[in-house]
């Protein structure tokens, strides 16, 4: 099992400030849109250097993603932000007719997505955004693990034609990726090859993956673990060639089983190559109020969690 | 007078006669693609005919051919309630976004007209999708401010419908484009009084909408929207109001089914068909010197 040594620890969420400030020196058409969170999404640079290109909407979601449509005419690439839950749910339908359904160059950025946001409790936590998103047809779903890969993903989007969902959180994280890394939509990372499981994670599940590989080499299971950092499109090729090898599967995510990664992986090989699978995420439940350490151990979204599943689909194998 | 497409669409000179022809022309167009497939919005799409016919024939910038979805340099229409989309396919048509003959597939299979607006199909003169209602005035104001970004001097108009000012993002919209000083945007409101269940003033309990926006720090005008005679000078002084920090508000009164007797000021006819026996009764009235039908 690889190591994957780190120096700090960061919020995904800094890694999207940082990215949206970078484009704000480097591609004049970025702007930026936000409901009444600057300082929670970390948009403060942005705000502070490019006041000009900056639209504070106040409360108001669906005002927001409908500026943010018409924005677009006119050459214009929007960076909306909010909260994952108001980013989603509460603008499903305007996300639906004014971004999706007409083609619009919106990038919907969305910070505090699952219960790692923690004490604000379930009315925040949003554990349905994936599936939501998914749905909407041509709409790119986007998950980073760490800070630099967050950074990478925002600056990767304004190059992307079309509307994308960009979806990280609120707690530090070890910040384990390439500070230099290029980000590829729809291109799965191989982090750890191995023979015995495929462990497909998403977010915040990378690093659990992670530690889950070390519990597992102990135990002589050689796992391999793949960051897919894009839900849709799926790097379907990437998994299958995985599953080929290593015949059982373990998704992770911080999300519903319901709409979620694993749902989309579980679809694929029903599809094309079935196989044992079992799913690392919240099973048809809210969330509560707690620190994020305690949620991830209560809601069965840790290394430990994920070690049980590996376990009980390499039982299954036949 | 020909009222055939014409490269030159939007003509200052145009004259209010000739504006009434063509929109006849439009209102015969109306009612005949709502006949063909038996379904379709005709009240709302009769009684703003004469604002989209003055828009597009009269007081827009605008260059149907090619077609720009960023419209650098031109004058912009939102259709906001988009279920009167046969007038804004007719006008849109009969001013060269696209050919008149393609009126005919307006609900069909495979048609770029589907029954309400879209861009998903490519078809020009559209810029975004709509339907869902409420939605319309804030992509509007963006628009607006893209063209502040890129110093682009003309202007964004949006019609909604009354009934429609129910949605509650309409007044976040409302909300938010004087605070932000969007003054190159003029929003009409096709005040009808009629929505599907009944009247406005029943149902949804609009009041005084003059007071409400006047409140929200737009600047607020009130015209006859059925008479070029009072519409053209209305829109005149709203343009006139741009670019003194507001947003411009253009309270519309329409007949709900206007030029049509027996559909006008009625609900009933906000989503209702024709049968042949009303089509021909409809077409008699909606006189055109030169016919020029798809």
């Amino acid at each position: 099992m690889k190591d994957f040594p780190y120096t700090e620890k960061k919020d995904t969420r800094s890694g999207f400030g940082a990215g949206l400030h970078q484009l704000g020196q480097t591609n004049p058409n970025v702007v930026a849109l936000c409901a009444d969170l600057i300082g929670s999404l970390k948009m403060d640079a942005f705000v502070k250097d490019f006041p000009e290109r900056f639209f504070q909407v106040g409360i108001a979601e669906a005002n927001m993603m409908g500026l943010a449509a018409g924005l677009t005419i006119g050459g214009k690439i929007p960076f909306t932000g909010t909260f994952a839950n108001f980013s989603t749910g509460r603008v499903y339908d305007q996300i639906r007719q004014s971004i999706a359904y007409s083609g619009k160059n919106v990038k919907i950025c969305a910070s505090h997505a699952g219960v790692t946001l923690g004490e604000d409790g379930a009315t925040h936590q949003i554990l349905e955004d994936v599936g939501m998103m998914k749905m909407l047809p041509h709409m790119c779903v986007i998950n980073p693990c760490d800070f630099n890969q967050t950074k990478a993903a925002t600056l990767a989007i304004a190059d992307y034609e079309g509307p994308v969902y960009l979806r990280f959180g609120r707690p530090v994280v070890p910040n384990f990726t390439p500070a230099d890394q290029k980000f590829e939509i729809g291109k799965a990372v191989m982090l750890n090859e191995g023979t015995d499981v495929s462990i497909f994670a998403t977010g915040h599940l990378v690093w659990k993956a992670i530690l889950a590989g070390h519990l597992l080499a102990d135990k002589g299971i050689n796992a391999e673990i793949i960051n897919i950092h894009t839900i849709k499109p799926l790097d379907e090729e990437a998994v299958l060639t995985s599953v080929r090898k290593t015949r059982c599967v373990v998704t992770a995510e911080e999300h519903q089983m319901n709409g979620g990664l694993g749902d989309s992986i579980a679809q694929l090989l029903a599809r094309v190559e079935p196989l044992p699978l079992e799913m690392v995420a919240v099973n048809d439940s809210f969330g509560e109020s707690g620190t994020p350490d305690e949620l991830m151990e209560k809601y069965g979204l840790n290394e430990q969690a994920i070690v049980a599943a590996v376990e009980k689909v390499m039982a299954r194998r036949k | 007078m020909s009222v055939s497409p014409s490269p030159a669409a939007a003509t200052p000179t145009r004259s209010v006669a000739e504006l009434k022809q063509i929109a006849s022309q439009v209102r015969r167009d109306i009612v005949r693609m709502v006949h063909a497939v038996n379904s379709g919005h005709p009240g709302g799409s009769l009684g703003c005919t004469d604002l989209l016919v003055a828009l597009y024939f009269k007081v827009m910038k605008h260059h149907p051919e090619p077609f720009d979805m960023n419209g650098i340099g031109q004058d912009m229409f939102f259709l906001s309630n988009g279920h009167i989309s046969p007038v804004f396919y007719s006008v849109l048509a009969r001013s060269g976004y696209f050919p008149v003959s393609e009126l005919a597939t307006f609900r069909k299979l495979n048609s770029r007209l589907q029954g309400h607006p879209a861009t998903h199909e490519h078809l020009p003169g559209v810029r975004v999708a709509s339907g869902s209602l409420g939605q319309g005035l804030s992509v509007a104001i963006g628009a607006a401010q893209a063209k502040k970004l890129n110093n682009d001097d003309r202007r964004v108009f949006v019609l909604m419908g009354d009934g429609e000012l129910e949605e509650g993002q309409v007044w976040e919209a409302a909300m938010y484009a004087p605070h932000h000083k969007v003054d190159n945007l003029i929003a009409v409101v096709d005040r009808n009084g009629q929505q599907i269940d009944g009247p406005t003033d029943k149902i949804g309990g609009l009041g005084d909408l003059r007071a409400k926006f006047e409140a929200f720090g737009w600047q607020v005008l009130e015209a006859d929207g059925n008479q070029f005679e009072t519409l053209l000078p209305a829109l005149d002084e709203a343009l006139s109001l741009l670019g003194q920090g507001k947003p411009v508000m253009l309270l519309m009164d329409t007949q709900m089914g206007y030029g049509v007797d027996f559909m006008m000021g009625s609900h009933k006819w906000h989503g209702v068909a024709p049968n042949d026996e009303q089509l021909e009764k409809a077409l008699q009235q909606l006189i055109v010197e030169e016919k020029s039908d798809y």
